[in-house]
Parts: C-alpha cells; sequence; structure tokens
C-alpha cells in the first residue's frame, strides 16, 4: 500500500470478509422470487413476434375476458419517455403496450394474468395477432441511411442524436504516421443470475403501490413509475430486495414494471413477474454494439499527434429511462481519448434507432467500446512504427507531474501515475520473456500473443457533469442515516442498493472508521423508498464515494452529539473531552458508545439540560469538494495462445495493475476486479447476440448466448496502487465498472499480436474461432482448393 | 417458459411402458434423462399429451456384454460411461467421449439413449458412435428391430423412430485391439455442444477404418471407407498420409457450402486421426477437445 495510512482492524482499508455473504453463499438471500403473498397471481406477456410491423388488431378470446389486457385497457397510463436536454436530441414514447406499432421482437403486447405461470403462458398462447410486417432495421449504419424504413415516422430518419466535436484536427493531417481502422463490438445482453422480476400489491391502509423488484435505483424507479401511472410519488413504495447482480440491467425502469403496477390497481390482488432467460435474451438486456472508423496520426517515435473517429451506436427502438438512448454515443465523444494527452481531435457520433431491443447500459457502458477502439488502433500505430506498444503508449499517457490533469475533451483527472500501472504491467507479465518465446514458436503450432490495454474510468461523476447531459435524473447531493440503537449498534440507511459491492460490509467499515462501532454491530439499510433517503441508486461507480462521504459524514455528527453527551455524564469540560474509537475520553475516565446510547433512549433524566434534541439519530449530506468525478484506472496485460486453424484461444497469463484510490476493503475491490475480469472476457471471445435480417433475435438460451464459465476465466494477477483522490473523503475513488473494460481490448491486442506474422488481424469483438479463423484464412488468400476424391 | 399441461406416467416395465405409446398415437413423448426434452417442454417447442418417464424400466438401465459387442440400455447415463459402472468397447473409448459431454450435472441424468433419439447433430454420441459403427435396437408393438445409425438418424432432430417405438438400446461393437480410436470436438467452451466433431476408427492391421465429420447441422458424415481420405490406402503411419483436399471434397459433396467451415470441419477430422494415430502403442486419456 502506498497510502501510508495504518488501517483500523475493521476500519477503511482493511481485507474484511463480507457480512452479506453468510446469508447469499448459504442460499439465504431473499430475492423478489422468494417474495409469496396471499392472493398472488402470475403474469405472462403476450410478446411481438416481429421486429416492425404494424398492429392490425389483437384478438382476445371472449372467455378471456378479465384476465388479457391490451393496449386499450391501460387507460391514462403514459408511456415511458427518457429525453436528454442535448440540442437535437429525438424523443421515443416507449408505451407499456404496443400501440399502433411493435419496434422491436419482443415487445410487449398484452398482459396474462392466471394462478401460476404456465397458465398465463396458455392465456398467451389462445390471443392472436393480426401484424403487418415492415422492413425491419437490423444494421445500425443502414439505418442511417436516406431513405431507410424509419421505426419512428415522424422523426424523419432514425438517428436520436449526432454530435460533432472538432479541437483541431486539421493540425495532424500532415503526420507522417495514418492509421485507419474500423473496429466493432458486437451486440450483448448483460446476464446477472437473477434476472428482472416484480411483485406487486396494493396497501390499502397507506394507500400505497408497493413495488417489489430487483432494481439498483429504487428511487429513481419510484419516480419514473409515478409518472407513467399518473400516481403521486407518495402512493408509490419500492422495495429492492436481495438482488442477484445488476451491472446496469437493474438501473432501468422496464415497460414490465409499469403494466405490473397499473395490473395490481385494476385487479386489486397482488401480481408477479419474473423474466425468464427467453424474455431476459430477446427482449430486454441489450448493450454494447458500437460501430468505430478511427483514425490515428503520429509521430515515427508514437507520439500521437491526433484522433479522428466516428462512432455510431445502435440504440435500438426506444429510449431507456433514466439513462436515454444517447448517452453511450454521447459519451464516446467525452471519453475516447483515455488517458493520453495529445493535441488534436475530432469525433462526430450517432446513436441510431433500430428494430432492437433498446441499448442499455452495462458495467463499463461506453468506457469498454472506446478503450477497444483506442486500444486497438494504438497497436496499429505501434506496428506501422515498429515500436513496441508500450512504447507507444508510455509516450501518450498523461505524466503524473501534470495532476490534476484537464485532458483535450476538459475531463478533469484528479490524481494518477498512469505510465507506472502500465510499466508494472509489463514488468509483471514479462514482455521480454513472452517475446523470446514467441521468437522460439511452440512446439504444438499455436502462436503466443501479448495484448495490453489501459483505461481510465470516470466515476461518482455529479451534478456538473450530469445536468449537461438533461436526462430524466441528475445526482445531487447524497443522503445518509446513522442511528444508534439504545444498546449501542449502529443502523445506516442509505438510498442506493447492494446488490454485489458489498456494501453491507464496506460502509459498516466507512462507519467504523469514524465511530467506533463494531462491523458485527453495524446493519446497513437500504433497498426500500420507505426507509431511506432519496438516491439516484448505485450506478456510475458512485456508492463509495458518494454514500460512503455521506455515511462519513452523519457519523461524524454522531460522535459529536455523543461526545457533548459524554462529556456531560463524565463531569468534564466539553472542551477537555474527545472522541476516539468508540468512546467519549476525559481527563478522568471515558465512556463508551453504548453507555451514551442507553442514557439518551432509556433515562433522559440524566442527561445534560442543553442537549441536541435531534438525538443521537442523523441525516446527513455530501457531495465530494469537485464533483466531475474521481479517475480510477488500470492497465491490464495478457499473454496467450491462438490456435490458427481452429481459433481456439487460450488465456495463459493475466495481469491487472489498478489504482482505486484509497481501498475502503481491497479484498471486496480484488473481487470487482475478478467479476469485471469475467464479463470481459466474455465481450472479448464469447457474448453475442446476432440478429438476422428480419431483426430477429438468434440466441435465444444460454446454449446459444455463450458466458464464460470457470474454464474459461483464469486466475488473474492483481497488483494495487493507490493514488488519493484529492477531493473525496478518505480519498476514495469509484471502482466498480473497470475490471470489465479493459479486457476486451487486451485479449483481441494479444491475439492480433499472435496472429501478426501471419498477416491477419481480427478488429471484432467477440473474437470468435470463426472470425479468427477466416481473418487467418483471407490473410493466407482462398482456402484451400477442393479436390475430388471419390 | 413454463412446459403446457401434459400427464407423467413412469411405468416399471417395457411393455407398460410400450402399451402407453400405444393408447396415445402421435401425442406422446418417451423421456429417459430429460436433459433435452425438459428444455424443449419449456420453451413449448414440444407439447406432447403424455410424458412416459422409462428411467424407473431397471432393464434400460443395463449394460453389458452380448457377443462381440456391448449393449447398452438407453437409460444408461453419461456418468455410468464415464466412471466405468457400464463396460466400454475399448481402453477409455466410451468414457472419454462420455467425459467430455456437456457438464457432470448433465452426464449424471442424460443418457445414450435419450440423446440418439434426440438426434442433435451435434450431440457427441450420434458422431462418435456412427465412427465405432453402432446399431440402435428398437422396441415396438410387433417387436424389436436393428439399424445402423446412419439408417436410424433421418435427419436433424429427426430419427426412423415410429410414434410407438421405443429406443430401448445401442448396441457397439467391441473394438479389435490393433484398433484406434480418435475423437476430437471444436467447442467454444467447455461443455458447449461441438461446432464440429471428428471421428476415426482405424486399424492399420487390417488397413481399414471408418470416418465422420460431425456437428454438420445434418447428420454426421460418414465416410465407411476411410481409405479415401488417407491416399487410397490406411498404412501405419496413417495420419501423415491425411488428405485435406479429399476431405474436403467429401464435406462439400455432402453439401457443405461454406469454405471457411470446410476447413474446420476438415482439420478436426486431421486431428481425430493424428489423434488415433498417437494412441498406437500407448492407450493414454487424450483431451477430447481439439488440443494439436
Amino acid at each position: 500500500m502506498s497510502g501510508g495510512r495504518a488501517p483500523l482492524s475493521e476500519g477503511v482499508g482493511a481485507r474484511l470478509p463480507r457480512k452479506e455473504d453468510d446469508r447469499l453463499m448459504r442460499g439465504r438471500g431473499e430475492y423478489v422470487g422468494d417474495i409469496r403473498m396471499a392472493g398472488m397471481q402470475d403474469v405472462a406477456f403476450v410478446r411481438s413476434p416481429l421486429a416492425h410491423a404494424r398492429i392490425r388488431a389483437i384478438h382476445v378470446p371472449e372467455d378471456c375476458r378479465g384476465r388479457v389486457f391490451t393496449a386499450a385497457d391501460l387507460d391514462g397510463v403514459k408511456p415511458i419517455r427518457a429525453v436528454s436536454g442535448l440540442p437535437g436530441f429525438k424523443v421515443s414514447e416507449q408505451p407499456p403496450l404496443a400501440v399502433d406499432k411493435v419496434r422491436q421482437v419482443g415487445e410487449l403486447l398484452a398482459i396474462c394474468v392466471a394462478p401460476t405461470r404456465a397458465e398465463a403462458e396458455d392465456l398467451a398462447t389462445r390471443v392472436t395477432l393480426d401484424l403487418e410486417e415492415l422492413p425491419a432495421l437490423h444494421d445500425m449504419l443502414a439505418a442511417r441511411e436516406p431513405g431507410a424504413a424509419l421505426v419512428h415516422e415522424h422523426w424523419g430518419d432514425n438517428v436520436y442524436l449526432e454530435t460533432n466535436v472538432n479541437i483541431g484536427i486539421e493540425a495532424a493531417f500532415d503526420a507522417p504516421i495514418k492509421v485507419s481502422r474500423t473496429i466493432s463490438t458486437g451486440r450483448q445482453c448483460m446476464a446477472p443470475i437473477e434476472g428482472r422480476g416484480a411483485v406487486v400489491h396494493l396497501d390499502r391502509r397507506l394507500d400505497q403501490l408497493v413495488v417489489h423488484t430487483a432494481s439498483q435505483m429504487p428511487h429513481i424507479v419510484r419516480t419514473g413509475l409515478s409518472e407513467c401511472l399518473g400516481l403521486e410519488q407518495g402512493r408509490v413504495r419500492i422495495v429492492s430486495p436481495d438482488v442477484g447482480g445488476g451491472f446496469g440491467y437493474k438501473a432501468i425502469l422496464l415497460a414490465e414494471e409499469v403494466c405490473l403496477g397499473w395490473l395490481a390497481l385494476r385487479c386489486g390482488h397482488p401480481v408477479r413477474w419474473l423474466e425468464d432467460r427467453r424474455e431476459h435474451l430477446t427482449a430486454n438486456a441489450n448493450c454494447r454494439e458500437h460501430h468505430y472508423e478511427i483514425t490515428v496520426y503520429a509521430e515515427r517515435d508514437g507520439t500521437i499527434r491526433g484522433v479522428d473517429c466516428e462512432a455510431t451506436v445502435d440504440s435500438g427502438a426506444y429510449s431507456a429511462y433514466p439513462f436515454s438512448a444517447c448517452l453511450e454515443a454521447a459519451q464516446v465523444a467525452s471519453i475516447l481519448p483515455g488517458p493520453y494527452d495529445f493535441p488534436a481531435y475530432r469525433c462526430r457520433t450517432w446513436s441510431v434507432a433500430t428494430n432492437k431491443c433498446p441499448i442499455l447500459p452495462y458495467r463499463g457502458v461506453a468506457r469498454t467500446g472506446v478503450c477497444f477502439a483506442l486500444e486497438l488502433a494504438l497497436d496499429a500505430v505501434a506496428a506501422e512504427a515498429g515500436l513496441a506498444p508500450e512504447v507507444v503508449r508510455l509516450k501518450n499517457l498523461v505524466r503524473p507531474e501534470k495532476m490534476p490533469f484537464d485532458n483535450i475533451t476538459k475531463k478533469h483527472f484528479d490524481s494518477g501515475d498512469y505510465p507506472e500501472a502500465l510499466t508494472r504491467a509489463v514488468a509483471a507479465i514479462d514482455a521480454a520473456g513472452v517475446r523470446a518465446r514467441q521468437a522460439a514458436g511452440e512446439a504444438d503450432g499455436r502462436r503466443i500473443g501479448l495484448g495490453l490495454s489501459i483505461y481510465c474510468e470516470q466515476a461518482a461523476h455529479g451534478t456538473s457533469v450530469y445536468s449537461g447531459w438533461g436526462i430524466p435524473m441528475v445526482p445531487g447531493h447524497e443522503q445518509a442515516g446513522a442511528r444508534l440503537t439504545p444498546d449501542g449498534g449502529l443502523e445506516l440507511r442509505i438510498g442506493a442498493h447492494s446488490h454485489g459491492q458489498g456494501l453491507e460490509t464496506t460502509l459498516a467499515q466507512v462507519a467504523h472508521e469514524v465511530l467506533g462501532v463494531p462491523v458485527a454491530r453495524t446493519r446497513l439499510v437500504h433497498g426500500d423508498t420507505a426507509m431511506t433517503p432519496y438516491s439516484t441508486g448505485s450506478w456510475g461507480s458512485r456508492v463509495m464515494v458518494m454514500a460512503g462521504g455521506a455515511v462519513a459524514t452523519a457519523c461524524a455528527e454522531l460522535a459529536e452529539r455523543a461526545r457533548l453527551i459524554g462529556a456531560h455524564l463524565l463531569q468534564a469540560d466539553p472542551a477537555d473531552v474527545r472522541f476516539e474509537a468508540g468512546r467519549v475520553v476525559g481527563p478522568a475516565g471515558d465512556v463508551g458508545l453504548p453507555e451514551i446510547a442507553r442514557i439518551w433512549y432509556l433515562r433522559p433524566q440524566d442527561l445534560p439540560a442543553d442537549v441536541n434534541p435531534g438525538g443521537l439519530e442523523v441525516t446527513a449530506g455530501y457531495k465530494p469538494q469537485r464533483d466531475s468525478g474521481t479517475f480510477s484506472y488500470a492497465a491490464h496485460a495478457v499473454v496467450l495462445a491462438v490456435d490458427p486453424m481452429l481459433g481456439e484461444v487460450e488465456i495463459l497469463d493475466y495481469v491487472i495493475v489498478e489504482d482505486g484510490g484509497v481501498l475502503v476493503n481491497p479484498m471486496v475491490v480484488d473481487g470487482q476486479i475478478f467479476g469485471g475480469l469475467a464479463q470481459g472476457i466474455g465481450t472479448a471471445l464469447l457474448e453475442e447476440m446476432p440478429f438476422d435480417e428480419a431483426g430477429q433475435p438468434l440466441a435465444s438460451t444460454l446454449a446459444d448466448y455463450l458466458l464464460p464459465g470457470a474454464c474459461e476465466v483464469p486466475a488473474p494477477r492483481v497488483d494495487h496502487m493507490e493514488t488519493p483522490s484529492p477531493y473525496t473523503r478518505f480519498g476514495v475513488k469509484g471502482i466498480g465498472e473497470g475490471g470489465a473494460i479493459a479486457p476486451p481490448a487486451a485479449i483481441v491486442n494479444a491475439i492480433n499480436d499472435a496472429l501478426r506474422p501471419l498477416g491477419a488481424q481480427v478488429l471484432r469483438s467477440p473474437a470468435t474461432p470463426r472470425r479468427i479463423v477466416e481473418a487467418v484464412l483471407a490473410a493466407r488468400g482462398a482456402p484451400e482448393m477442393t479436390r475430388d476424391a471419390a | 417458459m413454463k412446459p403446457a399441461r401434459f400427464a407423467l406416467e413412469r411405468p416399471r416395465d417395457l411393455a407398460a411402458a410400450l402399451a402407453l405409446l400405444a393408447q396415445t398415437p402421435g401425442a406422446a413423448k418417451v423421456m429417459a434423462g430429460g436433459q433435452s426434452l425438459g428444455p424443449m417442454l419449456n420453451l413449448r417447442l414440444a407439447e406432447p399429451e403424455l410424458i412416459v418417464d422409462v428411467s424407473g424400466v431397471a432393464e434400460l438401465r443395463h449394460a453389458g456384454r452380448d457377443g462381440d459387442a456391448i449393449v447398452y440400455g438407453c437409460c444408461v447415463t453419461h456418468a455410468d460411461i464415464e466412471d466405468g459402472r457400464a463396460p466400454d468397447v475399448g481402453p477409455n473409448v466410451m468414457a472419454r467421449v462420455a467425459s467430455g459431454i456437456a457438464y457432470r450435472a448433465v452426464r449424471n441424468r442424460g443418457t445414450i439413449g435419450g440423446s440418439l433419439a434426440h438426434a442433435d447433430p451435434a450431440a457427441d454420441w450420434l458422431s462418435s458412435l456412427s465412427a465405432l459403427g453402432a446399431e440402435v435396437e428398437i422396441a415396438g408393438p410387433s417387436g424389436r428391430r436393428r439399424l445402423t445409425l446412419p439408417a436410424f438418424v433421418t435427419g436433424a432432430l429427426s430419427t426412423a423412430l415410429a410414434a410407438d417405438e421405443i429406443l430401448v438400446g445401442v448396441r457397439v461393437p467391441v473394438m479389435n485391439p490393433s484398433s484406434r480410436f480418435g475423437y476430437v470436438k471444436h467447442c467454444r467452451k467447455v461443455g458447449e455442444f461441438a461446432h464440429a466433431i471428428g471421428a476415426v476408427l482405424i486399424d492399420p492391421e487390417t488397413a481399414t477404418g471408418r470416418a465422420v465429420f460431425g456437428a454438420v447441422e445434418a447428420p454426421p458424415v460418414v465416410v465407411d471407407d476411410a481409405r479415401v481420405l488417407f491416399g487410397g490406402r490406411i498404412r501405419p503411419a496413417f495420419a501423415a498420409d491425411f488428405d485435406a483436399p479429399a476431405a474436403d471434397g467429401a464435406l462439400a459433396r455432402a453439401g457443405m457450402a461454406d469454405a471457411v467451415d470446410r476447413h474446420i470441419h476438415v482439420e478436426v477430422l486431421r486431428r481425430a486421426a493424428a489423434q488415433a494415430y498417437a494412441l498406437l502403442g500407448s492407450p493414454s486419456r487424450p483431451d477430447v477437445r481439439s488440443a494439436a
């Protein structure tokens, strides 16, 4: 550790096992699917079998009336509208049940409700659809062309938003090296183990619609759902219980949730919808599909003169709430430069509507794509210049002495030493040894490749950043509640949600650092709008910075109140007592928090006359000194073997040197990195949701949509640097997404390193065996001639 | 993703199972391990009125020698074969194929008969048993019949099994001690259905052999006389004779139009031959996946 602080045994920096694992790892978590309510009925949806069609009629048999509902029944329910304030943004309206037209396979057409899901599915088979098929847009580049069919007719084209930034690119045109590449990332379905789901009922006593739903952002869902249903927000309560992985998929208000809310009000009994894997894959969880035309201008020594890029993102049929259809592409323009310092830049972006599921923000969001595009292009520059890939990167990474640093797109880097991270990674992977092994060749005919990538992850960016996007959700201050119980325990309440991040442990560690209450005596209350302060929720790697800061602030206020009570109990002048590790210490003795709490709650007659009437319960707010975000980063280095005949790839070694500022719990950070790496390997090698010409999704089960398993994920070697952020409490930075950002670039760079002597390269993720073999055969010329052998 | 309503019967003997099929003409499905039928029911790709679960029929779980063959009851699981509870036709031949099927959880329940009756072109038994010259035994209302695998499998997911018949067992000839079996499959991850399978059974002593291209989205392409793939003869050092253009031609004639697909299948078969050759004199335990 370079942070230089001696951690308390349970405070910031302690490698504590996660408290929540005791229940989660024993199968005792309580998820939406575990909820049982008297009278609860199950919902199945009739979904569109076509990608683009006009709805002529939906026929519901007479004996199904009252159990099947279509858009005509949804009186007063408003469409989901996720707007952006960026100039030129075109608004899509996503009706909870399709009206007039369907724009993607899987779009909702009717709600079927029955005592069991199987019976609800029986009902769904009895609904007949009369659809007039329209030309489907399955290719974002074709959808951008004039004359293409229109997803939203009144727009006149299929572009949600076009952006254009040019910072003196013309100055780079005379550079001696110009490398242009077409690079793209496949469409993916992020795949938490638990899918979406909701159990909704009406609490008549409180006159509240209670929605149990797997959500990363219960308060935002409450706001969005209330608007769609036309309810006062006080009439809606969102409960997000244990959640089996989010990754962005559970940071979205779904049309299904709006339908369930309406249905519970209509039927009066609890209703449940649990997404199945086919719904998840074919109708909902799309992410990641980017297309880049990128040119890098450089000097012969590898110095970047400029980067010129046209980026297109397939945003799908609707703008998803609350992040909107343009967050991804518009972000590309601002984050493509990554951690590199160069003088000229141009980037045009298009967010394109197609007849696919809406694109949703997946761990890393646009960063995985831009890292892939720029890092692949930099390896091409290195090859062109005859330089090692690390040489080109070290030439251009922002230098530590420039921190804090404003880059070419005005991103404000708070701290860090990027060259050091890369240098450590190159040393740890033993680049020299790998080059020697490559020169010697492999007995089995495989080829060894070495790949690098480095990125920066802006996290916990707040009001100043998001107000510019003008999307429905702009984060402000974050609040946390802290309450001492009469027996000296601590309850923390946050409006964000923990669904794998380990916050029940790490926020208790933050509280322990300030207040000294044992982690075992601290419990985190989260995931319920009725019990927690408002928050935009868990997204953007923001919770440790924001809720962590708020917890520390609330605990510091509690400590001060306890100190004044303690001084009275010690019969000392408040000026002579201090709060220290859970005790108030005076000149002639000390008193612990449990005793102070007991007296506050149970023996108020012993309190001083001028005691703070707020007592031992505090809600406090927090925002970092600067809200432009923390910048964590990592250098990834991988060695792998490619079988050029079959395209199979085996990862032999994987090194990650990461800097997440001060780490509250390094073991939890390691877990985040391992999980992110697994997802990054999926992006790099396995995961893809292909669509056919008719806009049909082709991977409808996990036999076709391949996720990495234990055999495909190596144990990485992780090295931590700890450069504190100057702006946040304890110097922490957000690190939740980074693990998933760099692997596709590092792995595909390594594949291309292995294939370079063959003249082959792969510029699309996932780098499937088929794509690798195609590249090898294309480089070799026509495949072997067929000869008659009969 | 829940099945449509169906009735479930668990007969105790084969006669009862056949009687149930006869009573429900065309609307019943036989289930053994349920590893393919289960998902098909949930996806409503199969909506039978009746499921006849034959896993409780003791005689269908038996495996044993019958003359020059091992007969595997249809309900023998992949794990039974992998673990050696069922006899093998050669040193670690069937066991090795079994150990590479899907995941252990699937192998614990999935059966050899169920896999063949499902006739997924990418499944392991269809290709490996085609190379080993296996036959299926079929029981029906009018008695029993045997079919070679090429005669049994009529297309992807389609067989010659009549609606009132049950595939009761698989007869696999015991391998000649001088022959060698090579089996390689190409997958993107462990446990996935194969994208290409190569299987060879070669006997250098008799200079004969059979080769199979599997996972071709249709019944396996069986080359009954493998000499055409080795320059017209099987020599002791046969692996070096593998004739890739001849193999490519065989696949092209079988209808595989895509040159990259053919390249992959030819390479996988080449590796199966190389593996069989490497096994000469050393019956080791090669990995089923496509290590060179």
